[in-house]
């Protein structure tokens, strides 16, 4: 982890670098609690947020963990930027560097936009999400919650449930929890599991509730309704009956079973209100995580001279 | 800590090693400079004992329990992890590893006493007493070293020494611990 340049997804990340971003975060996770929740260091070092797609929790979470690390830190959106006036993304991201950006964190509607991105710049780039295809910070602080919950990630059996197609969240995680040595299940109606999904290394599942009872995490991707014009599910109160985490099916999840979910939540679709708000259901606490675990990836991308600094 | 030489210093076929504190001289200095808080305290009703990780806290914990049996009161030790306060973040490799700061106590308005192994350029020593205040306002911080090799680069010094130790820059001083290292002793390593 330490002198890699960027960070676009999990599946070139080996077991110990996941294992390194972890043990930092919970360093950093301390630091959180202090009463002046600041270190400095990357005093000095810039940190551009560059989203072209709406966010809140993913923008913020890396702005506060940039300014607990003393960097400094800009924020762009697509809109009322120059990539109005037909700016390139390329030249967008260049002109950043020139002006003095160290990391740019990106999120892009394009899957594998910031791939392009990191090739052409000497700054490092982060992936905050790109299109359908990866989301490697939202899966790794996934991956720090169900450890810092459970103790360990090996072994443990997890689902992942719905939209995985449209899901960049549902890959990055599969490909984390995979390589850490847990069993995970996609589970969703037909229409929305990729036919490559078991390449990932995952079972798939059209049955909710035959997964239930064995499972360690259960883990809920968004409906995304924007996507309901192309009729991959009959209707939403369809889809929530078969595939919806009630009462009903939490009462067949082993005790002590995650229920855990990327944000933003449909209460009542993918996750009946008062399930998201059960004591088992880690939502918050996911969201909270996040920002030591970018803190931790900040620092060990910007940190230090990485090789050839010398002592 | 790093400042005074890479933490494996022994064995290397070149070097010579020269034991300068075997055992019982650490024991005996950590007690005296157990007598020496106490007096110049007068007492340890306030005082915080916070150990630089990671051969500050062994000899942090040390100094507790002696503490504890010179004034029947127990003295409540931390943890401190520099890393985010070093000078050098940018001029050497990354730490593999941060390690969790842990301060059990609110440190304002009370005598924080820094303890680390060896005393040499002082950074080490600056970058704590920086995080320290970030915790709180203590009423002061003092500093106890088991080593002091000189070589400062800032205006630090330390209230209590274990010993004082003449060095060469291009010597190394190896503090082994117990609960570290296994044994006890302070050694002078010279790369020949």
């Amino acid at each position: 982890m330490v002198g890699r340049k960027d960070v676009l997804d999990l599946n070139d990340f080996t077991a110990a670098e996941i294992e390194q971003v972890l043990r930092t975060a919970d360093a950093m996770r301390e630091i959180l609690t202090r009463p002046i929740k600041r270190v400095p260091a990357l005093r000095g070092k810039t940190v551009v947020n560059l989203f072209f797609e709406p966010s809140t929790r993913t923008r913020v979470s890396f702005e506060l963990a940039a300014k607990a690390l003393s960097a400094d830190v800009v924020n762009i959106s697509a809109s009322g930027s120059s990539v109005e006036k037909g700016e390139s993304l390329v030249d967008t991201v260049r002109t950043l560097q020139a002006l003095g950006a160290d990391v740019v964190v990106m999120r892009h509607s394009q899957s594998g936009a910031p791939y392009l991105v990191a090739q052409q710049v000497q700054a490092s780039v982060i992936n905050a999400g790109d299109g359908w295809h990866a989301h490697p910070t939202q899966a790794l602080l996934d991956l720090y919650t169900i450890r810092d919950k459970l103790g360990r990630l090996e072994g443990l059996r997890a689902a992942i449930v719905g939209d995985v197609l449209h899901s960049r969240v549902a890959r990055s995680l599969t490909f984390g929890l995979v390589k850490m040595g847990a069993e995970v299940t996609l589970v969703g109606p037909p229409t929305l599991i990729p036919p490559e999904a078991p390449q990932w290394g995952a079972q798939v599942s059209y049955d909710l509730d035959a997964v239930l009872p064995k499972l360690d995490v259960c883990y809920l991707l968004r409906v995304q309704r924007e996507r309901q014009r192309q009729r991959f599910f009959p209707s939403v109160r369809e889809y929530a009956r078969r595939y919806g985490l009630t009462r009903e099916r939490v009462a067949a999840l082993p005790e002590g079973c995650l229920i855990m979910h990327p944000g933003p939540m449909n209460r009542g679709v993918e996750i009946d209100s008062d399930v998201a708000d059960l004591p088992r259901s880690v939502i918050e606490e996911q969201v909270t995580n996040g920002i030591a675990v970018r803190m931790a990836l900040l620092y060990l991308m910007l940190g230090g001279a990485g090789e050839g600094g010398g002592a | 800590m790093p400042l005074s030489g890479p933490p494996d210093c022994g064995g290397s076929a070149q070097s010579v090693e020269r034991v300068i504190m075997t055992e019982v001289e650490i024991r005996r200095a950590l007690a005296r400079i157990a007598h020496e808080i106490v007096e110049r305290n007068h007492g340890v009703e306030d005082v915080v004992l916070i150990g630089l990780l990671t051969r500050g806290v062994p000899l942090a914990r040390r100094l507790a329990e002696k503490l504890e049996a010179l004034e029947q009161r127990a003295v409540p030790v931390g943890a401190l992890d520099i890393t985010f306060y070093r000078d050098d973040l940018a001029v050497r490799p990354l730490q593999p590893v941060v390690r969790r700061t842990a301060i059990p106590v609110d440190v304002t308005g009370r005598c924080v006493i820094l303890v680390d192994d060896v005393l040499y350029t002082g950074r080490s020593v600056r970058a704590a007493m920086d995080e320290v205040m970030d915790y709180g306002r203590p009423r002061c911080i003092q500093l106890a070293v088991l080593v002091d090799r000189g070589h400062r680069e800032l205006p630090i010094r330390p209230d209590y020494v274990g010993k004082n130790v003449p060095t060469a820059r291009s010597e190394l001083v190896a503090v082994r611990l117990r609960e570290v290292d296994g044994r006890d002793e302070v050694a002078i390593i010279r790369e020949a």
